[in-house]
């Protein structure tokens, strides 16, 4: 269905003009085992795209090939027209655990990225600087990680993902460890500051709710090896979706639909 | 400065019974002297030793100079040799393979053994000393560094990866950071093993520092000397130790915002 079509697309046109990143026929697995088997994926600029699945789909997996971390056994990553397999260090990386390092203050935690890639401490130091307030992180610069509550440790992993990224994160279930209400505000700022500094999000989640309120597409990814089952795209624009989003028919049925893909 | 009066009271509080116990301790190892159960020539009152204590201090100082650098130095070379050798087992595992039971051996070789052998090979400066000492520190540190190392959270390391960072890079800003707060466990250990490595040693030979001294004081039957020297030796090792834990809390300024904190 949709999904052959983006094959088709793809493999037919090689430029991916509108494209930022492609993942195109990845397979991977371990030993004898398949884990995920030609998968094809892409995220356009500014685009917020997300991963649903069951756990065991091979989500995680697909996102250490995306990030380089893996090199898979079939198929090629490929970030703005050039070809990323394998090689670490193009697309951020961001998981539910925020993993800032505790020696570090939030600034230099922040900055990392930027002092791995060769920048002077203190340039790299100013450059995050510049970023936050935007990220209400604003006066936390010179605390260590555990002075932070979670959702502003979540923030600072999200600025970090940021400057490490050349426009694309790779999100694995960067906020199912805070509470709900946590959760619904760093949503909405999160669409927000998205929006502001062009940020463009391929996301796993296995909350279908959360796929729901963020995502412009969503593929839904099952069975053993894991494949792309289908391809959903909410029809009411992002922006658009308020909290009576939820309330809408639209709304439920696209929730029904993935139900009948993940309890298959 | 309030609340800094107040973490002092805190401290102090927790510290009772610890003090008490001390104090319960002399007094009873006191009365045993006067009331006459033991006699003074063999186990001096706590009064005698403080006594000794307080008119040898000048000349305890003079010889614990010595000892303090013999342990210095042993504990530098001891804190090198772990370095290097627990990021070689951390780094090839054929390393730590190989190398880990011959380590637990050099453990189980009693130092009072081998301090000879190593006065005979090296002559009776310092040299025996400081590699005496070395011997004896090097095993927590290294043992510590190994934890260290072990506990790093591998999700971060392969964050790190794919942030593009090198084996060095991950070791500089990741590794050896996340393994300071089990080194300077090891280091602790090891700063009380280093005065009392150095002491033994001087016992085998050497013409200054406290072991030389306290063999002339065992010599000469001056038992309250000798207890002088056994508690001024006890709180050398307490201010070392309690060098550690400054250097400590100056190194990992983090350390005091995290909730499970180690003592």
């Amino acid at each position: 269905m949709m999904n052959r079509d983006i094959n088709a697309t793809i493999t037919e046109d090689n430029t991916y003009a509108n494209e930022l990143l492609v993942a195109e026929h990845i397979s991977k697995g371990y030993g004898d085992k398949t884990i995920i088997e030609d998968i094809s994926i892409r995220l356009g600029r500014r685009e917020l795209v997300c991963l649903l699945g069951v756990s065991g789909s091979g989500k995680t997996t697909l996102f250490h090939v995306i990030s380089g971390l893996n090199k898979p056994d079939e198929g090629r990553v490929i970030l703005d027209g050039q070809d990323i397999t394998a090689q670490p260090g193009h697309v951020s990386y961001m998981l539910q655990k925020d993993l800032l390092l505790p020696h570090k203050k939030i600034i230099d935690n922040v900055s990392l990225p930027l002092v791995l890639r060769g920048m002077k401490k203190a340039e790299a130091r100013s450059k995050a600087a510049a970023l936050f307030d935007q990220f209400g992180l604003g006066g936390t610069e010179m605390d260590y990680p555990a002075q932070l509550s979670g959702g502003m440790r979540q923030r600072a992993a999200l600025l970090r993902t940021y400057l490490g990224s050349q426009g694309v994160a790779l999100l694995d279930e960067p906020f199912s460890a805070l509470d709900a209400l946590t959760k619904s505000d760093i949503h909405s700022w999160y669409l927000d500051v998205m929006e502001q500094i062009e940020l463009s999000t391929l996301f796993i989640t296995h909350d279908i709710d959360e796929a729901l309120r963020l995502s412009d597409r969503i593929y839904i990814l099952g069975g053993r090896p894991g494949r792309i089952m289908t391809e959903l795209r909410p029809e009411t624009a992002r922006k658009n979706r308020d909290r009576e989003y939820s309330l809408t028919a639209e709304y439920s049925a696209l929730k029904k639909e993935i139900m009948g893909y993940l309890n298959r | 400065m309030k609340k800094s009066q107040n973490t002092i009271n805190k401290k102090i509080f927790h510290m009772w019974p610890a003090l008490a116990a001390i104090a319960v301790l002399l007094a009873l190892w006191q009365t045993a002297g006067s009331a006459g159960w033991v006699p003074n020539f063999m186990l001096p009152t706590p009064a005698a030793v403080i006594k000794a204590l307080i008119s040898d201090f000048p000349l305890l100082m003079t010889h614990a100079g010595v000892t303090l650098k013999e342990a210095f130095y042993g504990l530098l070379v001891g804190i090198a040799v772990a370095f290097v050798i627990a990021t070689l087992m951390d780094r090839y595992e054929i390393v730590y393979r190989a190398l880990y039971p011959i380590i637990v051996i050099t453990q189980t070789i009693p130092t009072i053994a081998i301090a000879p052998l190593l006065v005979l090979w090296m002559g009776f400066e310092e040299a025996p000393k400081v590699t005496l000492v070395a011997l004896t520190t090097f095993f927590p540190i290294t043992i510590g560094l190994l934890d260290g190392y072990g506990s790093v959270d591998k999700e971060a390391e392969s964050l790190m990866l794919s942030m593009g960072a090198n084996r060095l890079q991950i070791f500089r800003h990741l590794r050896f950071p996340a393994s300071l707060s089990h080194f300077f466990s090891g280091l602790r250990v090891s700063a009380s093993y280093a005065v009392v490595g150095a002491v033994v040693s001087e016992w085998l030979g050497g013409f200054e520092g406290l072991g030389v001294y306290m063999t002339r004081v065992r010599k000469a039957y001056a038992f309250d000397k000798m207890f002088a020297v056994i508690v001024f030796i006890t709180l050398v090792s307490l201010l070392l130790m309690a060098a550690v834990a400054l250097l400590r809390r100056a190194s990992m300024p983090w350390e005091k915002y995290e909730k499970t904190q180690r003592h």
